[in-house]
């Protein structure tokens, strides 16, 4: 069997053919430009991820919202889920970069980190 | 009157990228002037990650990039002035005159000897479209939306209809997804997204979101406050068939239907504006018709990655710094830069022949094209021909054009990018 996937790895996006054994295993990885295509091809074909970006509540700060994303890749079918988990969850100013806003989200063993400052009021 | 050697107006990338490069390449009296309260121009509420692959090797977020550069800053002399929104340029090669305004300073004239123009761009607004009906509150542009969640965190509706596939509306269409809103369907008047193919996966597919390609709103309804629109496929020639009109219910209708650089200022300058790009038109030092004025990033053409505004900026901060050490060329020869046969433009639009280094040359097409050639030549020259696999107006390609090549090249002739099929 074969599916035809855009890689999202990077904004060049390239078109990749994936051929797919009956078991689902894969065979060939076609159309990719550099590595990283044929690893997002695998996980996508296997275990299809995405890394999640969001906002948190803030108390204390000059705005009332801080970025975060997920420090690493979280499987995509989570996705929703970890987003819905974010709605409530509120910190307290000062954030900075970096900074652990929940640890281990919704037992995917990721964390979500914020990515910008937030200073105190 | 205040006195510098470089005035950089925003402080965005473009104009984060282009002071510190200036001050790299050693001019010592440099201003930034934005009129945000914070640096990161647009980048602020980018909160999605994407940015930085190609300049730092990682995926970060707009804020993530953004901070890179302003840690940067507290290493050098550079002065920031915030809250400060320049209202006029006045070019005179040398001393030019920058007058802004700010809560801190009043009305200040400032003197430079340079200035690079960093202002960014804007979406197109909702009274660029012709579409019939009311006009209630919740249609805004998508942009606009995306400040509302990520830097004011609130949410300007439930139901959700976006026309125009531009990126900033793919985004967004996720992340009012993530705050629980429910994304009916994005319109798209061409029947091909201008967004990369890589936001139409991870922003709509992922989520079921339907992508209706040549179709759009033709009728807004509700009276205070959105209530619906009605949407129809339409023509080659853009014209709704009034058979498949649909209405759906909604209450926010975000407008996704393009950038446009920010060149109010340019234009009462009397800088010559490209008429494609709606950019000022310069060299490959990103340096404008009058001496001394650099523009570049969104200002100059409207860039889909932000490592490429960083890239072209540091151009012109070292373009800047040329001059105001009195290292330019005082006698440049110029060729134009032409494109055709799919070719909308290219940035630079021309070329200094006694330039000292290689040149490359951004370019976009009007359409997608699979397995086609891009053919540089001058004159008869044939400069290059590379078989592409895809092009896509969503996406920005470039040609170089080395010196050891241009130096020689014909006085009189011009350099012509062309998409050549089969
Ligand atoms: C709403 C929106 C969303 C975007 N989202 C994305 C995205 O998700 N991903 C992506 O890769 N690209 C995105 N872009 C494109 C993005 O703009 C560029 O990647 C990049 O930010 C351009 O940098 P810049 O410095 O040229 O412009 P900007 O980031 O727009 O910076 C220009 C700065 O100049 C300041 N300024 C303007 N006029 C004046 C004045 N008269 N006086 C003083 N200061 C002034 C502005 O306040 C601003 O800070 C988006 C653009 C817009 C408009
Ligand atoms: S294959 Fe490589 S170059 Fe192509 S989109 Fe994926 S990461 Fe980018």
């Amino acid at each position: 069997m074969k599916r035809e996937l855009v890689c999202v790895a990077c904004p060049l996006g390239c078109g990749i053919t994936v051929e797919l054994s009956d078991s689902g295993e894969v065979l060939s990885v076609t159309g990719n430009t550099c590595k990283r295509g044929e690893a997002y091809a695998h996980s996508e074909c296997t275990n299809p991820t995405r890394s999640l970006t969001s906002t948190v509540k803030v108390t204390g700060s000059t705005l009332p919202v801080v970025p975060v994303k997920s420090a690493g890749p979280i499987p995509k079918g989570k996705l929703i889920d970890c987003a819905v988990a974010l709605r409530d969850v509120t910190v307290k100013a000062p954030v900075k970069i970096g900074d652990v806003v929940v640890k281990d989200i919704l037992g995917t063993g990721v964390d979500i980190v914020a990515t910008n400052i937030a200073e105190v009021k | 009157m205040q006195n510098y050697d470089l005035v950089v107006i925003g402080g965005g990338p473009a104009g984060m990228a282009a002071a510190l490069k200036a001050a790299e390449c050693g001019v010592e009296s440099i201003v930034v002037l934005e009129r945000a309260e914070t640096l990161g121009g647009i980048l602020e509420q980018c909160i999605h990650t994407g940015f930085g692959l190609h300049y730092f090797g990682e995926e970060l977020s707009g804020p993530e990039y953004a901070s890179r550069f302003i840690e940067l800053f507290k290493d050098t002399n550079i002065d920031i002035k915030l809250d400060t929104m320049v209202i006029n340029v006045e070019p005179d090669e040398g001393k030019n005159i920058i007058t802004a305004v700010s809560k801190a300073e009043g009305l200040v004239d400032y003197c430079a000897k340079a200035v690079i123009l960093a202002m960014g761009c804007r979406e197109r607004p909702r009274g660029a479209l012709n579409i019939a009906g009311t006009r209630p509150a919740g249609i805004m542009t998508a942009g606009t939306a995306q400040k509302y969640v990520n830097i004011d965190g609130y949410m300007p509706g439930k139901k959700v209809v976006i026309l125009g596939s531009g990126d900033i509306g793919l985004i967004m269409a996720r992340r009012m997804t993530f705050e629980g809103a429910e994304v009916k369907v994005v319109c798209e008047l061409m029947p091909y997204s201008s967004g990369l193919q890589r936001n139409i996966v991870q922003c709509l597919e992922d989520f079921n979101i339907p992508l209706r390609l040549s179709c759009t709103v033709i009728k807004i309804h509700g009276k205070d406050h959105l209530e619906g629109v009605t949407i129809a496929n339409v023509d080659e020639n853009r014209r709704p068939i009034m058979e498949t009109a649909e209405y759906i219910e909604c209450d926010t209708l975000l407008l996704s239907v393009g950038l446009i650089p920010e060149n109010e200022l340019s234009r009462s300058a009397g800088l010559q504006i490209d008429n494609i790009t709606s950019g000022p038109i310069v060299n490959q030092d990103r340096e404008t018709e009058f001496r001394g004025i650099f523009a570049c990033g969104n200002v100059l053409h409207v860039h889909d990655l932000v490592d490429y505004v960083t890239g072209e900026s540091q151009i012109a901060g070292a373009g800047a710094a040329k001059y105001i050490k009195g290292l330019a060329d005082n006698d440049p020869e110029y060729i134009n830069t032409k494109g055709i046969n799919g070719v909308r433009y290219i940035v630079p639009q021309r070329i200094n022949l006694n330039g000292d280094e290689d040149v490359k040359l951004y370019f976009r097409v009007g359409q997608v094209y699979r397995k086609a050639n891009v053919k540089v030549t001058c004159g008869d020259v044939v400069i290059s021909n590379k078989k592409k696999p895809k092009l896509a107006p969503g996406e920005m390609e470039n040609v170089v054009i080395k010196q050891e090549q241009y130096k020689d090249f014909d006085r009189n002739s011009e350099i012509v990018i062309e998409i050549v099929e089969g």
